[in-house]
């Protein structure tokens, strides 16, 4: 790791305020950040921890209504017994991201703003159309995530929380990299008031994106065989040492009936 | 630099240490701690185990300075004096362990995988839970056996407890 | 058997350091003014290095030296070598390629050390290692071992002409040609055994620190073998003569071959504390594991197995390549001929066998013994060739193999081996009972009705272990004997020290050494200390590979306990007034046989130190050593049965059911036996499901360089084991042990692969078998 200088923001404002300091980055969790600092793929001048900021923590389930604030561990969404009786699809997904030590530091913030193209969270912001909450502003997850670790996110602009109303219905089921455990094929479905939406990550090139022609399909009956005959194009899937496209075409497929399948539990 | 304030098996431990300094080598190099273990670059080894503020977290993968306040148990906090911690003496019965280098992570890791499982534990459920360990000695299978011992062995020393409480 | 003697399942004495965080690995070890080195390592597979600037590193913030090949090269420090030499079919002697610790003026696969840096503080080193600067001109680099050969190929080494480093062969080809044009079946395949990457959990580690005021180095290091460590890096690489050098291996997070081989960074971290004036601690990063361990396996075969018209085996004609990487690590050009091709015989009765083995030189990691070393790859070979080949003929591949078991012992191979002992057919029986071989069919069709392919297969295994007889490997081009010494001393008090050349990383030595000696003379393994690992408390020794401790180890301790219990019979027989024949050691006594007249155990030894009342001309003193050669190999053997369920839409495997009946001789901790195994078939299955290797073409640049992406094998990849012994005494050692400690690997990978070839019914399938490769198996066939 190189040199590096660490502070400790006390709120939003504050961090807002350190983040202006060179070439800072927010520390969250620090499960991707601090990886890719030790082997010195990344090296910002200044970290600015905003996990210990109390106000950006914590799930609130009201109604159908959910938020969760940005700094809430990965853990603490899995085990929330209000989400899982309102989204259990959701506590589903955040209790297979990484393994336990990485789930108790992990944030649901940290997730999103980073838009790693193999996250489990951005497949199911975009499935949920949930809504991204920052210090400046409110984005929709279809206008958050704009690429391969790429998002709306401006300078200085600080993800703190998200929210979504729960859908009807929403599975999700991954296929893991034997190796780093990320998804190679991930897929969240989720019927909510104004439709189905089925978004897909790890697989696509350019990150998070959604399967119209599935959405289209599950419109109609939203069910497993639904899906029967539904084919993706390898030409938009990533390729590498696990997965070919066409493989990771073939586990998307697969991974959609699975959490079709699971929403219908 | 950063001061750092932390509290190592109940010993109140400062020191001012380079911002970057991982909270593994603070324990490791500043604390004398050697039983918490690099064994990789990816926070996938999980040799590094270790609890802050009661949860097991991996060392290697947090800056000392962000755990500056927070209480940390090691390996070496385990036992209560020369008694052993009921995992570190399912381990040993079990034959848990070969080389010893990735076992303090897999103690830390099983004492919380047990703390957050009070119903107890089946297999599957704690070969998922070691997502976050690797071991190349012992093919698992004795480990999972120490943890599934432990979890029964802590079960029923927790209920014999609660009825006394009761 | 008492509590604590042979044949107990006795908790190990040395679990409590390491349970506790007591354990004391190298990067554990700190020395007053130690200082921290990195390494500048090679980006590029194959480059011309053109100049190496060093000025800015130097100034860099806490740097104390930034040392270069140059000024290694001038203090007399020299190349590293391979210690086994073969000679190819024309009698020329094997093309080693010139090894430098630190490359000079050309380096050969990617993390080839070209500069080290030293530093107050390992982020100083690493900060000043990114600023050498070191001018490279690059070179077309080739990583497969086939494509090496080819004309055209890039050029490795001026000694080794098209980069084959030599072309061997063993057996009788022309009986073997004639057993082929002559079979009713032939059956053909060609086999690739991958490229793995050893991992041991410690990665690998050195403190070099050289006293002034002595002229004495010491070096810490990850070393299975120190004396092996100190003699080579004395006596062929001039860092210190052997007596100004001590090596110590304190407690080593695993091996698994990894750590028999001398590395440059150890001879570079004892040079550069001379140099320095500082002691100097290096410890790898995974990704620097990755890179620099040396790799296993990596072969790729064709073999031909002849069969008469009664399924009997006539002849097996095997031609391999082997991938030795840049340059000959230590014991690399053994593991590919005498490791490999004298097993090619497997458990079976074939009257000529022709095997041909040409290693090559690629711009990758050097190739050495990991695991197994060569006996995995021959049985991999034999059994997949087994599988198919009643596949072929349409038989059982129990019945297949059942027939052709060597039964008569011992058994001459036309490939060297003798094989002393063995019952194959009970293995087999107990392994297919175990496995319920019999009801496999119902749990095909049960899996169906999920719709998963459900799938059997077995693997009979045979190694040679306890390597081994000095003579023998020296006639095979061994450079050293591989006996094992032992020194037992008996403390004024009765309690006993034994120290062994013999080096426990994760083995449990600590406990079942004790075991024996608790055995002969009925002490409490507490009252019994193991010493190993350093060269300065043992004398010369040879170290822990090749599944050797128990049967050449133990075998040596076993001759030094004759002798010590020679010497107390004398002293209690004198202090008894008794005839020495008469004395018998029984529960911490020695005792008149059939009377009530004793001595105890410390009460001899102390009689022994104040030599008060010894017999007339009786040295004082009980301490007794021994060296032990073997006469033969050990030959572990057994059956494996892997089940598994393969997801058809993802090709993910699942393996259901994993028995392994083995044959390891007599047993001294079943606890331990069964740990080793476990561990050994976790590293198998890893190499047929998970672990791979591999190099981009290309560049020459490791894909798999970190757990990111070389899939080590996790709990939830892994059923529980069943397994259980039978155990055939070894006649060739005192206490009929084989060793157990490499059967898992060799054994489980054919296994593995027969089973899921089984259930996709598509035999076409490379190791390791991921899902993204069943899959495209599965469509293949379609």
């Amino acid at each position: 790791m190189y040199s590096v200088n660490y502070h400790r923001a006390s709120s939003v404002a504050d961090a807002a305020k350190l983040l202006k300091s060179g070439d800072a980055k927010l520390l969250s969790g620090g499960m991707t950040l601090i990886p890719a600092m030790k082997t010195r793929l990344a090296a910002p001048s200044d970290l600015v921890d905003i996990s210990r900021i109390a106000a950006l923590a914590g799930v609130t389930v009201s109604g159908k209504t959910v938020t969760i604030g940005a700094a809430t561990t990965h853990h603490d969404v899995a085990t929330n017994a209000k989400l899982a009786k309102a989204c259990p699809a959701l506590t589903h997904l955040a209790s297979h991201i990484g393994d336990p030590q990485v789930r108790h530091k992990g944030t649901i913030g940290g997730s999103i703003a980073n838009n790693d193209p193999a996250a489990d969270y951005p497949a199911a912001m975009l499935a949920l159309d949930a809504t991204i909450i920052t210090n400046k502003r409110k984005v929709q997850a279809s206008k958050f995530f704009t690429g391969l670790f790429e998002t709306a996110l401006k300078d200085g602009e600080i993800v703190t929380g998200v929210s979504f109303t729960a859908p009807a219905k929403a599975g999700y089921a991954k296929f893991p990299n034997p190796a780093s455990r990320y998804a190679i094929a991930g897929v969240f479905a989720a019927k909510g008031k104004d439709g189905v939406r089925v978004a897909v990550t790890g697989a696509g090139e350019n990150g998070v994106f959604r399967s119209k022609e599935m959405e289209a399909a599950l419109a109609k009956k939203f069910e497993a065989p639904a899906l029967d005959g539904i084919k993706l194009s390898a030409s938009d899937m990533m390729g590498d040492l696990h997965a070919s496209p066409e493989y990771r075409a073939n586990l998307v497929a697969v991974m959609a009936k699975r959490a079709v399948a699971a929403a219908n539990g | 630099m950063s001061d750092v304030s932390l509290t190592v098996n109940g010993r109140n431990v400062k020191a001012s240490v380079e911002d970057r300094t991982l909270l593994v080598h603070f324990l490791r190099e500043h604390v004398g701690l050697t039983g918490t273990h690099v064994g990789c670059d990816t926070s996938q080894c999980g040799a590094c185990i270790v609890h802050v503020d009661g949860k097991a977290v991996k060392s290697c993968t947090m800056l000392a300075a962000q755990a500056s306040g927070s209480t940390v148990v090691t390996i070496e906090g385990l036992a209560n004096g020369a008694e052993l911690h009921p995992v570190q003496a399912a381990f040993k019965e079990n034959h848990g362990l070969q080389c010893g280098f990735c076992t303090p992570g897999m103690i830390m890791s099983a004492t919380d995988m047990i703390r957050r499982y009070p119903e107890g534990l089946d297999e599957a459920t704690v070969r998922a839970e070691l997502e976050g360990n690797i071991c190349r000695c012992t093919g698992y299978h004795n480990i999972v056996k120490a943890i599934l011992a432990a979890s029964q062995a802590m079960s029923k020393a927790g209920k014999g407890k609660a009825k006394k409480a009761a | 058997m008492g509590m604590e003697g042979i044949g107990a399942r006795v908790a190990r004495k040395e679990d409590k350091r390491f349970i506790t965080g007591g354990g004391r690995y190298v990067d554990d070890m700190v020395v007053p003014g130690m200082k921290h080195a990195a390494f500048v390592r090679s980006p590029y597979a194959h480059a011309d290095i053109k100049k190496i600037d060093v000025k800015k590193a130097q100034g860099m913030p806490g740097v104390i030296g930034v040392l270069t090949g140059k000024e290694l090269k001038a203090d007399g420090i020299g190349n590293l070598i391979c210690g086994w030499m073969i000679h190819s079919k024309d009698g020329s002697p094997m093309k080693m390629g010139a090894w430098s610790p630190l490359a000079v003026d050309r380096v050969r696969y990617v993390g080839d050390a070209v500069v080290i840096v030293v530093a107050d503080t390992k982020g100083e080193a690493r900060d000043a290692a990114e600023a050498v600067e070191i001018t490279y001109k690059e070179r077309k680099a080739v990583t497969d071992a086939a494509e090496a050969l080819k004309s055209g190929a890039p050029q490795l080494h001026p000694e080794a002409e098209g980069n084959l480093i030599f072309d061997w062969e063993i057996g009788d080809a022309k009986a073997t040609d004639e057993a082929i044009r002559q079979a009713a079946h032939v059956t053909r395949m060609s086999i690739v055994n991958n490229r793995l990457v050893p991992n041991a959990m410690e990665p690998r580690a050195a403190l070099g620190h050289y006293d002034n005021g002595e002229d004495h180095f010491t070096c810490w290091t990850t070393s299975q073998n120190p004396h092996v460590a100190r003699l080579v890096m004395s006596a062929f690489y001039n860092v210190a003569p052997e007596n100004k050098l001590r090596v110590i291996a304190p407690d080593v997070g695993g091996g698994f071959g990894s750590k028999i081989f001398i590395y440059p960074e150890e001879i570079i971290c004892l040079w550069a504390s001379k140099r320095t004036g500082v002691p100097v601690k290096w410890v790898a990063d995974r990704t620097e594991s990755f890179l620099t361990d040396a790799h296993g396996r990596d072969h790729h075969t064709t073999v031909e197995m002849a069969f008469d018209k009664d399924n009997r085996i006539t002849g097996f004609k095997v031609d391999t390549i082997a991938n030795l990487g840049a340059y000959m690590s230590l014991f690399s050009s053994s593991v590919p001929t005498y490791l490999y091709a004298t097993l090619l015989s497997g458990q079976y009765n074939i009257p000529a066998i022709h095997a041909n083995v040409r290693t090559v030189y690629t711009n990758t990691a050097p190739v050495d013994a990991y695991r197994g070393a060569g006996r995995p790859e021959a049985t991999y070979v034999v059994e997949r060739t087994m599988e198919t080949a009643a596949r072929e003929l349409g038989i059982s591949p129990a019945e297949l193999r059942r027939k052709n078991f060597i039964t008569q012992f011992p058994h001459q191979t036309p490939v060297i081996m003798c094989y002393d002992a063995g019952d194959y057919s009970a293995s087999l029986d107990a392994a297919m009972k175990a496995a319920d071989y019999a009801g496999f069919a119902k749990r095909k069709a049960a899996a169906a009705k999920k719709g998963l392919l459900r799938g059997i297969g077995m693997s009979c295994y045979i190694e040679a272990c306890g390597i081994a007889p000095s003579a023998a490997v020296g006639s095979l081009g061994a450079g050293v004997g591989l006996w094992e010494s032992a020194e037992v001393r008996v403390n004024a008090v009765g309690t006993i020290e034994v120290l062994t050349g013999s080096h426990s990383h994760g083995q449990g030595h600590e406990t079942t050494f004790a075991q024996l000696v608790s055995e002969r003379f009925g002490l409490p393994i507490d009252q019994i200390s193991i010493v190993h690992g350093d060269t300065d408390k043992v004398q010369m020794g040879m170290g822990t590979y090749g599944s050797r401790s128990g049967a050449v180890g133990m075998s040596a301790i076993v001759k030094a306990l004759d002798k010590v219990e020679a010497k107390a019979k004398k002293i209690a027989a004198h202090l008894l007034e008794a005839d020495e024949g008469d004395i018998v050691i029984e529960n911490g006594a020695l005792k008149v046989a059939g009377t009530d007249k004793n001595v105890p155990w410390f009460q001899m030894a102390l009689a022994s130190y104040t030599a008060h009342n010894l017999p007339g001309g009786m040295e004082p003193g009980l301490k007794e050593t021994a060296f032990y050669d073997p006469t033969n190999f050990t030959f572990p053997a057994g059956c494996y049965i892997c089940e598994v369920e393969v997801d058809p839409d993802t090709g993910k495997t699942q393996i259901v059911q994993f028995v392994a009946a083995d044959d390891f001789g007599n047993i001294i901790n079943p606890m331990i036996v069964e740990g080793q195994v476990h561990g050994g078939i976790a590293q198998g299955v890893g190499q047929a499901l998970l672990e791979g290797a591999h190099y981009d073409a290309a560049s020459g640049q490791l894909l798999t360089a970190s757990f990111m992406d070389y899939t080590m094998p996790r709990a939830d990849d892994l059923p529980s084991f069943q397994v259980s012994t039978s155990n055939t005494p070894c006649p060739g050692n005192p206490l009929g042990m084989k060793g157990c400690g490499e059967a898992g690997a060799i054994g489980s990978p054919p296994a593995v692969i027969n089973a899921i070839t089984d259930a996709i019914g598509n035999n076409k399938l490379t190791m390791p078998a991921t899902p993204q490769t069943v899959w495209a198996a599965i469509q293949a066939k379609h």
